[in-house]
């Protein structure tokens, strides 16, 4: 009888080129995503040692994090984003690789752009120079991020020397409560494990829960595992997958679609498959998440208060938790619902997708942004934001008062002129609320697309639940 | 990639935990196509105010700590994203050491393809580094990577573990895609494999 193996250790297995007693073993990668800030040093290097990309149709370029989001007619108007941007364009041109560029309606967020090309795919290794990599797990495909050294490893021979990762399962079970979205369930589980609670796993997501999750939900709960500390999400492809997946323009073609589902249908996790740490969740008793501090860990439902830090016994997480309250400016005690914003953005990989902008719009419907606030929306990628003006959503939000804005990273990371002022307090959909993040001074709170349309019209963080 | 064996240096304090990729080095400095220039802007939110001066009261402000070849930290070193501008960063300083309790995976990863050892020891004994970094320019410690040991100023020996690979690689200072590419007869047959049971792949 052969050992009962997990989702990861067959994908795993399938992948082993060169196996390694000590741990480094030689794995293929399958598909390659790849954008202008972690590549350009990358192609340098091939460039420099006079080597090819070995499969350039392995691989798909666009610019996401440095495109504006305002109207392109004139391109990028900062020198170094405008460069950055012409290299990735440049290097796709030398090298064979495939580039979308910003007037490409396919143009998006990375993580946003591979699933709806079919170009992620079940059971694939898929890496990006970028840490949300893990979004594509949600394909059951094994998918994480490297650094730039590693994406020159993979461009130059389609493979990585990587050590296996041990198996953590977070099981869920029940339905997810009114207003409680992917969006909270994940910020629950980071709330539960902590930041670094998944570092070395990778973490499978299992449960009716998951089984009853859309893609797109799948896709924002495998998005924020790297926030939880574990390289890839994994959820095992089911039919919902097969669906999403058929048609789209790389996916397998009639002919090939039968094996290829087939194949697809043996990912699943073997019933007595060991797990070396395993955590169970009940959906219903989650409410809607909103972090409080600097870190995705520091996160509560929207019914509590700030927390204390004389309640922390750890010196060390005493001192991050102050230093924490400091820079988001707030006091132990306080109600997270009377905490007023100036901001609201809503998009990123984590949460710019169609049915998010969906469930923003059915919240902002006949309500009005309040006056202090400025808000905005960035669809993941001009599919997205084609089919959302098809939906008449786009109308929705300019009507409450958002601005519509063009697809990319935007004031998830701020590089490009989308960035919070010093002091200015944000209720965000993206992924994280680090010190800066949004900009030198910015304050991040973590939230759905729903809870961002509420924090917008009461000009404070509020619960959804209030706006059903 | 240049070799790590033996380390002797100033080892700066930064005892705060979830040290993330954008304190190591914020996103308006990610739009470089270079790896190298980084070093002035490492942490550079803690290190310099709104008008780009120094802070006088962070560390590696400190005139002890100008020199810094390590880096002691808190747990959860370099969460956040993938970006290899902080180990540029941190290299380009001129640290090539850092200890802490643990790191996130990608940064411990992206360690090692810059020539920088990243030595992940129990809490009580990154409190004892602490002690002896707090002491300033007279508590050097001495890393061995062949040895795995790091020597104290007052004598003591701490022990650390490494992956036996990315030891060699490191001692070695060993270019990673030229040895994987001494194995391209065996990536060959794994593709002609593939190709023929997924040809959609």
């Amino acid at each position: 009888m052969t050992t009962p193996r997990t989702l990861y250790d067959k994908i795993w297995d399938a992948h082993v080129v060169v196996p390694q007693e000590d741990g480094a073993s030689v794995i293929y990668i399958d598909r390659h995503l790849v954008h202008e800030v972690t590549s350009p040093q990358a192609f340098e290097g091939l460039r420099d040692a006079g080597r090819k990309v070995r499969r350039p149709e392995a691989t798909l370029a666009v610019a996401d994090h440095n495109v504006p989001t305002t109207d392109r007619a004139h391109g990028i108007a900062d020198d170094e984003s405008r460069i950055q941007v012409e290299t990735l364009e440049q290097n796709c041109k030398d090298f064979g690789v495939e580039y979308l560029d910003m007037s490409d309606i396919r143009q998006g967020i990375v993580h946003v752009t591979g699933p709806e090309q079919g170009f992620t795919l079940p059971g694939a290794t898929i890496v990006c120079g970028d840490s949300h990599t893990s979004t594509h797990g949600a394909f059951g495909a094994l998918a994480f991020g490297i650094g730039t050294s590693e994406v020159e490893h993979v461009l130059a021979t389609q493979t990585l020397v990587a050590a296996k990762s041990k198996n953590m399962r977070v099981n869920v079970t029940g339905d997810l409560p009114l207003g409680v979205t992917a969006k909270d369930l994940a910020l629950a589980i980071i709330g539960e494990i902590g930041t670094a609670g998944g570092t070395g796993y990778v973490i499978e997501y299992a449960g009716d829960t998951i089984e009853k999750l859309s893609m797109e939900g799948r896709m924002t709960l495998c998005n924020l595992t790297i926030e939880g500390g574990a390289r890839s999400g994994l959820i095992a492809p089911d039919q919902k997958t097969f669906d999403y997946v058929q048609g789209r323009p790389r996916a397998p073609k009639a002919g090939q679609w039968e094996t290829a589902v087939k194949i697809w249908s043996g990912l699943y996790s073997d019933p007595d498959a060991h797990f070396d740490r395993e955590i169970t969740l009940k959906a219903e008793e989650i409410a809607p998440q909103v972090t409080w501090g600097t870190s995705p860990e520091n996160v509560l439902p929207i019914t509590g208060v700030v927390p204390n830090p004389a309640d922390v016994a750890d010196a060390n997480r005493r001192a991050a938790m102050e230093r924490a309250l400091q820079y988001m400016g707030i006091e132990a005690g306080a109600p997270l619902t009377s905490l007023k914003v100036d901001r609201v953005f809503i998009g990123s990989c984590t949460n710019g997708r169609i049915e998010d902008l969906r469930a923003a719009a059915a919240i902002a419907k006949g309500r009005k942004v309040a006056s202090h606030v400025g808000a905005m929306v960035v669809p993941g990628s001009g599919l997205v934001k084609e089919q959302a003006e098809a939906e008449g959503l786009d109308k929705i939000f300019i009507e409450a008062g958002f601005e519509w804005r063009e697809p990319g990273c935007s004031m998830c990371l701020a590089m490009n002129a989308d960035k919070l002022k010093p002091g200015e307090r944000c209720a965000s959909t993206s992924n994280r609320n680090f010190e800066g993040r949004q900009g030198r001074g910015g304050r991040t709170h973590l939230v759905s697309p729903g809870m961002a349309v509420a924090a917008a019209v009461s000009g404070h963080l509020a619960d959804v639940r209030d706006y059903q | 990639m240049e070799k790590f064996d033996k380390l002797t240096g100033v080892a700066a304090p930064l005892n705060l935990i979830n040290i993330d990729t954008d304190m190591i080095i914020p996103k308006q400095f990610l739009k470089t196509i270079k790896r190298s220039g980084l070093g002035v802007h490492l942490f550079d939110e803690m290190r310099y105010d709104d008008d780009g001066q120094e802070i006088a009261d962070f560390v590696l402000n400190k005139p002890q700590y100008r020199d810094a070849k390590i880096l002691v930290a808190g747990d959860n070193f370099g969460c956040g994203s993938s970006r290899e501008h902080a180990p540029w960063a941190i290299a380009d300083f001129g640290i090539r050491c850092v200890i802490a309790p643990s790191f996130a995976d990608i940064f411990y990863n992206n360690c090692f393809k810059n020539g920088i050892l990243p030595i992940a020891l129990p809490q009580d004994q990154v409190d004892l580094l602490m002690d002896d970094a707090a002491r300033g320019a007279n508590a050097i410690l001495e890393i061995d990577l062949e040895a795995q040991t790091i020597k104290g100023p007052d004598g003591g020996t701490i022990s650390f573990e490494i992956d036996p690979f990315r030891k060699h690689c490191l001692l070695n200072g060993l270019d990673e895609v030229g040895l994987t590419l001494q194995q391209e007869d065996k990536i060959t047959q794994f593709e002609a494999a593939r190709e023929n049971a997924q040809p959609w792949l």
